[in-house]
């Protein structure tokens, strides 16, 4: 078991032309990912080492029944990308591409949620997602991680998501889906989000979350596993040692009412019950304690 | 990118939002000109990115040409909070009935833009959040939708501004949010935001901050660029395109990721060492972005040894170590280096390092042992 994408998973690729669309379209195919297509104006008829590529995401669904896209292309292009997944009912948008601009991001994921309340988008500046053994959607390094559960990941920091994974790796714990959320202004998955999707998941028995300074995603987390979660949930919050923010103009500390540090957020989290550690290792040693009590 | 006050009033000018006349000045002579310019009365402020410009003396009001001689040789070069003023803003002084505050940002939380408007502006708007709520009316925009005027009247109307000034905050409201989203800001603030006795309304601060990512699409802003006074170690860093942050410690930190880079300084921190910096190489960095980072902590004399934990997904172990290759073979490196290297091509980087490997560059296999070993070398224990 896992969440939001496994073995069965059709992938397109938007963007798969590209030189880094084309780099992971096929790493992640060569790890067992269904890969079954590229969106490319203009390239219809070609194809990237047997990979078909398509006008249109529409064409692309309709040829392969791809229910999931990865979408790699130029910040700039992002936001048609993004509405032309929606827009052809994919299930999920992998946003991978950095660098986009936050109203581009407030924009289309306001008008995903509203008009394609089916379509989930996951990051944008996100690693991707990886169902072990089955599934990898982006940059995640698939071979530091060991597949089976019974542990779920959700992590804000791409290079995060995979310490979390080394870690569990390197103490034989398997994971059943390891998800990169991103740390955009406007992220379309929320740690809550994967929260809820792994307390109803059979196989995740415990979940780990990275998080990090800023912004209150990781406090609102506390108070929704204070709430809702029955499995145990083991945390790090990254920039214990960072200095305050340079910041201008006094709009963020007065919506969050929160300092964003990351003493604020672990005590947060310890106040719900979880198992906060101070570095990422020695968030996979609680972990191990955690697994080994299940 | 946070605007100066003078570039936040020019932008906001170019989006129809009334601000007082006035104009900048580098030297005494052309304070006085612009002062003559604007007319007098004026007030003389130094344009520095730091709060508290008004207690430290950096805003002066000026009769006549004389006075603005004297404050203008004053402010100029004076030290707010590190901040050394080179620029001052001379504009025409206002009178004033009445200060309010407005602003739009991003609501992290509700993922849509949140307007807040006060009839108690002026002062310091973060005591007025928390000891009184209720004096800041907020509203959230749907970025699809956008502020109409409607929205913006019932707006006016919930802050309970003076009534002469609704017309004026309303016209003014539905441009800010114009300069804010097709601007491409992260925030733009006004505070405060004034009613003259004359019943006109306009900005007499301009607080913006300017998305950096939608630079692409704002080839205007290069002229914006370039006046910051930064740490020299920043500077460096920021012309090479390199996230750094200047810290006081002894280990030089370079990182791929802003997380790792701060967990890195995290855990160099919790077995007893001192990050000297925070640096993220970002994500796919080749062996260029890599030899201009430990350039650029190589330039640290506070540095006495480096960490380099990489974990590759989007940047690929072989870039890395061609980088490090690349820069021991250009500059000199002072400080030993320890190497944590993993995830994508690691294999390769590894095999790439193996042969330049000495007791002054050193491998670990764990990002703990690499911060152990680091520190142990900061401390001139090896």
């Amino acid at each position: 078991m896992s969440i939001l994408v496994n073995a069965e998973t059709k992938v397109l690729v938007q963007g798969l032309t590209g030189n880094q669309g084309r780099f992971y379209g096929l790493r992640n195919r060569a790890y067992g990912t269904k890969v079954v297509a590229g969106v490319r104006a203009g390239k219809a008829g070609t194809d990237v080492e047997g990979i078909p590529v398509f006008d249109t995401v529409n064409d692309a669904v309709a040829a392969t029944g791809a229910t999931v896209s990865m979408l790699i292309v130029p910040a700039a292009g992002c936001a048609s990308a993004v509405n032309e997944a929606a827009e052809a009912g994919l299930e999920l948008v992998v946003v991978l591409t950095e660098g986009i601009p936050m109203h581009d991001e407030a924009r289309f994921f306001n008008r995903v949620t509203r008009d394609f309340p089916k379509t989930r988008i996951l990051g944008p500046n996100c690693p991707g997602i990886l169902t072990p053994g089955e599934c990898n959607i982006g940059f995640i390094p698939a071979e530091v991680s060991k597949a089976g559960g019974p542990v779920g990941i959700v992590s804000r920091s791409g290079t995060l998501t995979y310490q979390a994974l080394n870690e569990l790796a390197e103490k034989g714990i398997g994971v059943t889906t390891c998800v990169g959320i991103g740390g955009d202004p406007v992220p379309g998955t929320s740690f809550i989000d994967c929260l809820e999707l792994f307390e109803a998941d059979d196989a995740t028995k415990a979940v780990i979350m990275f998080g990090e300074i800023g912004g209150s995603a990781e406090e609102e987390a506390a108070a929704f596993i204070a709430a809702n979660m029955t499995k145990p949930v083991v945390s790090y919050v990254a920039g214990v040692t960072a200095p305050p923010g340079k910041k201008m103009g006094h709009a963020g500390a007065i919506i969050s009412g929160s300092k964003g540090t990351a003493q604020a957020k672990m005590a947060a989290l310890e106040a719900a019950g979880v198992r906060v550690a101070t570095n990422p290792t020695a968030a996979g040693e609680l972990m191990a304690e955690v697994v080994a009590a299940l | 990118m946070d605007l100066f006050e003078y570039q936040g009033k020019q932008l906001f000018a170019r989006y129809g939002i009334p601000v007082s006349a006035g104009g900048v000045a580098d030297t005494v002579e052309q304070a006085v000109a612009a002062a003559d310019a604007a007319g007098y009365p004026v007030v003389v402020k130094a344009q520095v990115q730091v709060g508290g410009r008004g207690k430290a003396g950096g805003i002066k009001l000026a009769e006549n040409a004389g006075e603005v001689r004297t404050h203008a040789g004053n402010i100029l070069g004076l030290d707010i909070k590190g901040h050394v003023v080179g620029r001052l803003w001379i504009e025409h002084a206002s009178d004033i009935a009445a200060e309010y505050y407005a602003s739009f940002t991003l609501d992290r939380a509700a993922k849509r833009h949140l307007g807040m408007l006060s009839a108690s502006g002026g002062i310091e708007i973060e005591t007025v959040a928390e000891e009184d709520p209720e004096a800041i009316a907020r509203i959230h925009i749907d970025p699809v939708d956008g502020l109409d005027e409607a929205t913006a009247r019932a707006w006016v109307a919930a802050a309970k501004l003076d009534p002469a000034a609704t017309e004026g905050a309303v016209d003014i409201l539905l441009k800010l949010y114009r300069a804010y989203e097709d601007g491409d800001a992260d925030l733009v603030e006004i505070n405060p935001l004034i009613l003259t006795p004359e019943g006109k309304v306009h900005a007499l601060d301009a607080k913006v901050t300017l998305d950096d990512n939608a630079k692409f699409r704002h080839p205007e802003w290069d002229e914006l660029e370039g006046l910051e006074k930064l740490d020299p170690r920043e500077r460096d860093a920021s012309e090479k395109g390199l996230q750094y942050v200047g810290l006081d410690g002894e280990v030089g930190v370079i990182a791929n990721g802003a997380g790792l880079a701060m967990a890195t300084c995290d855990i160099v921190h919790e077995v007893g060492g001192r990050p000297a910096n925070f640096l993220d190489i970002g994500g796919g960095a080749s062996a260029q972005v890599m030899a201009n980072a430990l350039g650029v902590i190589n330039n640290d004399p506070s540095v006495k040894s480096i960490f380099i934990n990489i974990f590759g997904g989007i940047t690929k172990g072989e870039e890395v170590a061609n980088g490090i290759v690349q820069a021991l073979g250009e500059v000199a490196i002072s400080s030993p280096i320890v190497i944590r290297l993993d995830g994508t091509n690691a294999e390769m980087g590894r095999e790439i390092l193996k042969s330049h490997e000495s007791d002054r560059l050193v491998s670990k296999a764990t990002m703990v042992e690499a911060a152990r070993a680091a520190v142990e070398f900061a401390k001139g224990r090896k």
